[in-house]
């Protein structure tokens, strides 16, 4: 199979003949850092055409279709016209918290980018406890919501940072107990041997049903944690015109926009690493002329293939669904999710067991 | 990675956490100084991450950022009015002065006493990262220098914390 260790081994050894140690390895992390920003970009601009592309299908629109063929360009002009829009400033309000809130939110879905393996051997952070690292670098994210709620000095936005902080800080529980239920079956937090582990077959097809049961409620969770679909209360337009960034404009609202479809793809993305085995090829064993013809399609296309699969899933559940209530939204957080969530962890452990 | 840059990177850290937790105590307004508390948290995270202490980093983050700041900024959110300045007692500021002073008299001479490993012996240097397999027996395990027992005798009390929660905020 393709390896990328050939690329990232032949940089990492050609700045190590014109730099000395420190120096290499402090232009790898800058490196490494440039291609993460590039990546979210670039992933950012062709989730954003999917998304409108996809919901045109759904409501019978044809969508984006002037710039360029089928429309491919029009989510970079869109980037374009909001790189040039003007800032606009609030009176009586907090300023400097005002333009530290979406700082906080991106930079939070950053860090959880940088821990997914996109491909064998491209997967800039690895660490021991890599499934942890993500459950706790994606609580940050709120604390961006609640302050820039807080600092527009509106009652609209107010009210939509309350909403999404109650959201998020709920959902979060069934998220991570789902994805603890997937640590149990493997026995370990190491992203990469998660991957490894599931060279045999994929983690839902091995794990019985609690694995599945655990997919699912990922998947619930992960959606209501992404503010979208039936559960974007916290931006409901029809009550709070667009909740916590009511206020905000030009590249700031941008930070949020990107921050919210990027959320989309790592929570995507997650479930494939944690359920569908990442970046590793579908495997039978047994099957030996089977797993080759599977090993000859690039590792990053099996990634890219699997995550996009479940963002459809995200987007084809947000136009289907109405939007809930949200004490609606509550009760089937406490007393229906996490409970089974909970139930599931126990069946998992039996299973792992016996 | 390199002795030199771990040396600058932690410069780094050690200034944004000094410059941050100043700011906290010094900034009038609750909820900046929150800020800027948080900033404090994440410092201080990176500095495990720097030891490669991943564990506690993430435990720093998941807990004390993700779960307590956030606690603190639900609660202010919910309770405070706009803010008027008090007028400045000299009593407090005398005491605040004292506390200070004690805190950094203590930190100093605790820092001048402890023998560090490192300065005595630079060989020990050495990637090392605590397997998840160890902290997980540890935490779970009732022999010596394993934490059954606080594990169980926490997890009571935060059952007991969440029943107390509903009773007080549920329908009568």
């Amino acid at each position: 199979m393709y390896s990328f260790k050939d690329i990232t081994d032949g940089i990492d050894s050609i700045l190590h003949l014109f730099l000395n140690d420190t120096f290499a390895t402090l232009a790898e992390l800058i490196l490494a850092g440039l291609a993460l920003i590039g990546a979210y970009a670039v992933l950012a601009l062709t989730l954003i055409y999917a998304e409108r592309k996809i919901c045109a299908a759904f409501q019978c629109r044809i969508g984006p279709s002037r710039t360029g063929k089928w429309g491919v360009f029009q989510t970079v002009a869109d980037m374009i016209k909001i790189l040039f829009k003007e800032l606009i400033r609030l009176d009586h309000n907090d300023r400097f918290l005002f333009r530290v809130a979406p700082f906080i939110v991106i930079i939070a879905s950053m860090c959880t980018f940088a821990a997914l393996p996109f491909a064998k051997n491209l997967h800039a952070i690895d660490f021991n406890m890599g499934v942890f690292y993500l459950i706790a670098v994606s609580s940050l994210g709120v604390i961006g919501i609640l302050l820039a709620g807080w600092s527009s000095n509106s009652k609209y936005t107010m009210i939509g940072a309350m909403r999404s902080g109650a959201q998020l800080i709920s959902y979060e529980i069934s998220a991570g107990l789902s994805l603890l239920a997937v640590v149990i079956l493997s026995g370990t937090m190491k992203i990469s041997e998660i991957v490894e582990q599931q060279s045999e077959m994929w983690f839902i097809f091995r794990g019985h049903v609690p694995a599945i049961i655990a997919f699912f409620t990922y998947i619930i969770a992960g959606h209501a944690e992404t503010n979208r679909g039936p559960f974007d209360l916290p931006e409901a337009e029809s009550e709070l015109t667009a909740g916590y960034h009511t206020e905000y404009s030009g590249i700031q609202f941008g930070f949020y926009y990107l921050a919210e479809y990027l959320n989309m793809f790592i929570v995507a993305a997650i479930a494939a690493v944690m359920f569908f085995g990442g970046w590793m090829p579908l495997h039978v064993s047994g099957w030996d002329g089977f797993n080759y013809i599977m090993d000859c399609i690039p590792s990053f296309i099996w990634f890219f293939g699997k995550t996009f699969a479940c963002v459809f899933i995200a987007l084809w559940v947000r136009w289907s669904f109405p939007r809930l209530r949200i004490d609606q939204l509550l009760n089937f957080e406490w007393k229906i999710l996490m409970p089974i969530c909970l139930i599931n962890i126990i069946l998992m452990s039996l299973i792992v067991v016996f | 990675m390199e002795t030199s840059a771990n040396t600058i990177i932690f410069y780094i850290l050690g200034a944004i956490i000094v410059l941050s937790s100043i700011m906290a105590v010094a900034y009038r307004g609750i909820l900046r100084a929150t800020t800027f508390l948080l900033f404090v948290l994440i410092g201080t995270a990176g500095l495990y991450f720097l030891l490669d202490y991943h564990f506690l980093a993430a435990v720093q983050l998941s807990i004390y950022v993700g779960g307590i700041l956030v606690l603190f900024i639900f609660a202010i959110l919910l309770t405070s009015r706009t803010y008027k300045p008090e007028p400045r007692d000299k009593f407090r500021v005398v005491m605040a002065v004292m506390t200070v002073l004690t805190g950094i008299a203590v930190t100093v001479s605790v820092l001048f006493k402890h023998r560090f490993l490192y300065s005595s012996n630079p060989t020990i240097v050495e990637h090392r990262e605590t397997d998840m397999k160890i902290i997980g027996k540890a935490l779970t395990g009732a022999d010596k220098y394993q934490y059954l027992l606080a594990f169980e005798v926490m997890s009571i009390l935060l059952l007991v914390c969440v029943i107390a929660g509903i009773l007080i905020a549920r329908k009568r």
